[in-house]
Parts: structure tokens; sequence; C-alpha cells
């Protein structure tokens, strides 16, 4: 319980000083230098695709490009391609990840 | 500054963000129940919610705890996985230089995805500054009171939760949600394939949840690279303020 709180504490100071890291100086700043906004640009791809797509290739910890879990991923990424809508890919995403398992 | 245009800004902040909401209260509901149905405890959840407030990285997180992981694992997957709010902090940052830092401090701690978004995409064509805390606070705070609510009452239906839904598959889905729009250049196709190819590697490797870290490291190099190579068009770079 008390390592679930010390988690808690650690996500929340660094997350903090990421929100407010550029804010924090936003009087002295003009704009953010050009190379440092390629950089940042490239946060979002690459730091998603790192969390998603171990959990679709190893959803039980070894490399199985034959899975469940890749299939409704993929259902799940045509959906938000499409629609760009949250609620309907967290449903299909689900429901196509239950109907792939009973197969 | 007078209170009728406060209200008004506040007002249309919230209208902005409102439809969102649709995606958020779900994503709630998991982030209420997930450490629930992973023995952590609704306070726990709640938590989560209220302290670090990053919808993405408490999944990741409790994802790490729930599976036995250290704290300290449990916190690299929650930076890595709001990496992506220096880029907001960087971007929005020009746009409020004439703010107190007091303000600057609030406008950080209520920082999202979907805030960033509705504010980006006016700011800079809209252009008295004053009225820009006003609507990024109705908006952000519209969503913050959203995500407390949704969280509280996934605690309370978590533990009814059948064991055929597979809750855990909702944390690659909510992040799929967000990747696949990010993906919007040649730049941004090199650093998310290598980002996940190199996280995979790494877990292969037996880097753990710091698998996670190593491949958002290897895509931004990736992707910078890249991006030195084929610079996109003005109109694809959302980050430069146009005002």
């Amino acid at each position: 319980m008390s390592s679930a709180w010390l988690a808690i504490a650690l996500a929340a100071i660094g997350t903090f000083s990421m929100r407010a890291a550029f804010l924090v100086a936003a009087h002295r700043l003009a704009d953010v230098p050009a190379p440092v906004q390629r950089v940042l640009r490239q946060i979002p791809p690459a730091a998603l695709a790192a969390i998603v797509v171990p959990d679709l290739l190893r959803p039980r910890d070894h490399l199985d490009f034959w899975t469940p879990e890749l299939a409704a991923g993929v259902v799940a990424a045509l959906v938000i391609w499409r629609t760009r809508s949250t609620a309907l890919t967290l449903v299909v995403g689900m429901v196509a990840l239950v109907a792939l398992r009973h197969l | 500054m007078a209170a009728p245009t406060v209200r008004e800004d506040l007002r249309a902040g919230a209208r902005a963000v409102a439809p969102m909401l649709v995606g958020v209260v779900p994503f709630g509901l998991v982030a209420g129940a997930t450490p629930v149905t992973h023995g952590l405890g609704g306070a726990v959840a709640v938590g989560f919610s209220v302290i670090v407030f990053a919808g993405a990285s408490q999944l990741a997180a409790i994802d790490v705890l729930g599976s036995g992981g250290s704290a300290f694992i449990a916190a690299v997957a929650a930076w890595t996985i709001n990496l992506r709010l220096l880029l907001y902090s960087a971007s929005l940052a020009p746009h409020l230089s004439r703010e107190r830092l007091r303000t600057r401090m609030v406008v950080a701690y209520l920082l999202t995805d979907q805030a960033y978004a509705v504010c980006i995409s006016r700011w800079g064509r809209d252009d008295d500054p004053h009225r820009r805390v006003p609507y990024f606070l109705g908006g952000a705070l519209l969503l913050w009171g959203s995500w407390q609510l949704s969280t509280i009452a996934g605690v309370l239906i978590g533990a009814t939760v059948p064991e055929d839904v597979p809750l855990e598959f909702a944390v690659p889905l909510v992040f799929l949600v967000l990747l696949v729009p990010a993906i919007t250049n040649r730049p941004a196709v090199v650093a998310a394939a290598v980002g996940g190819v190199a996280a995979v590697v790494g877990a292969e490797v037996g880097a753990g949840k710091l698998s996670l870290m190593v491949g958002a490291v290897s895509g931004i190099v990736a992707g910078t690279l890249a991006e030195l190579r084929w610079p996109p068009a003005d109109s694809e770079v959302a980050t430069e303020p146009s005002g």
C-alpha cells in the first residue's frame, strides 16, 4: 500500500515538473527555440508507441505475432483513425478482444 | 477586466471541452476501477486522479504496481507517458508570458491533452491575451471535475466488473487513441516505429518496464533525425504559436 503512495508522489512530482517546465519560464521566453521544438515534437509518437506496441506484441511477456490483443489493437486503431472517437474505440477494442479470446 | 467577460470566457472554454467528455468519462471509470481490481484500493485510485491528474500515466503506473513492480518503476512508466506534457508546456508558454507565476502554476497542474487541444487552436487567433486564462480554466476545470467524479464512480463499480471484461486492455487502447492522431507526418512515423520496436527489443532483452524509456528515447532521437532529413511543412508544425 505504501509503495502505491510512494509511486503517486514520485509520479506527481515528475509530471508537475514536466507540465511546469516551460510555463515557469514563460515571462522570459518569447518563443521556444526551433531545435528544442523539433525534439519535443517527436515525443508523442515515440513515447506512446513505446507503451502500446509491447502491450500488443508481448501481452504475456514474450514476443508473439499472433495474439488476440494485436488483432483487437489493429481493429481499435482503424476505429480511432476513421472516427476519432475515444468511447467507440474503447468499446470496439474491448468487444473485439473478448470475441477473439473466445474463438 | 470586467467580470461578465470572465464568465463568458469560462463558459466558452467549458463549451469547447464538453464534447470531449464522452471520451474522458469512460477513461476515468477505468482509472477508478483498475486500481480496485488490482487490489490497490479506492483511496489509491482517487489519490492518483487528484495528485497526478494525468489519465494515461495513471493507468501505466497502476499496471506496474498491479504486476508487483516497484514504486520507482511505476513512476518511470508514468513519466515516460507524460513526456508529451513538456511539448504542451513549451507550446503554451509563449501565449501566457504576461501571467503571474502563480497563475501559470495553476495552468501547469491542470494541463491535459484536451485543455491543450482547445487552447492551441484558439490562442494566437483571438488576440486579447487577458482572456486566455479564463478560457483555459473554463475547459480545464470542467475536465478536472469530470475526471474526479468518473474516477470515484469507477472505484464504486470496480469490484462488480465481471472477470470476463478485459479492463486491463483499456490501457493500450487509451494510448492508441492518443497515438494514432499523433502520427501526422514522416518523422512521426519514424519516431513511432523506432519507439515501438526499441521498446519491444528492450523488453525481450530483459529491461522490464524500463524498456518504455528505452523505446521513447530511441524514438525521439530517430524522429529528430528524420525531421532534419525531411523537414515538415509549416502547416504540420502544430507547436509553433502562430501569434
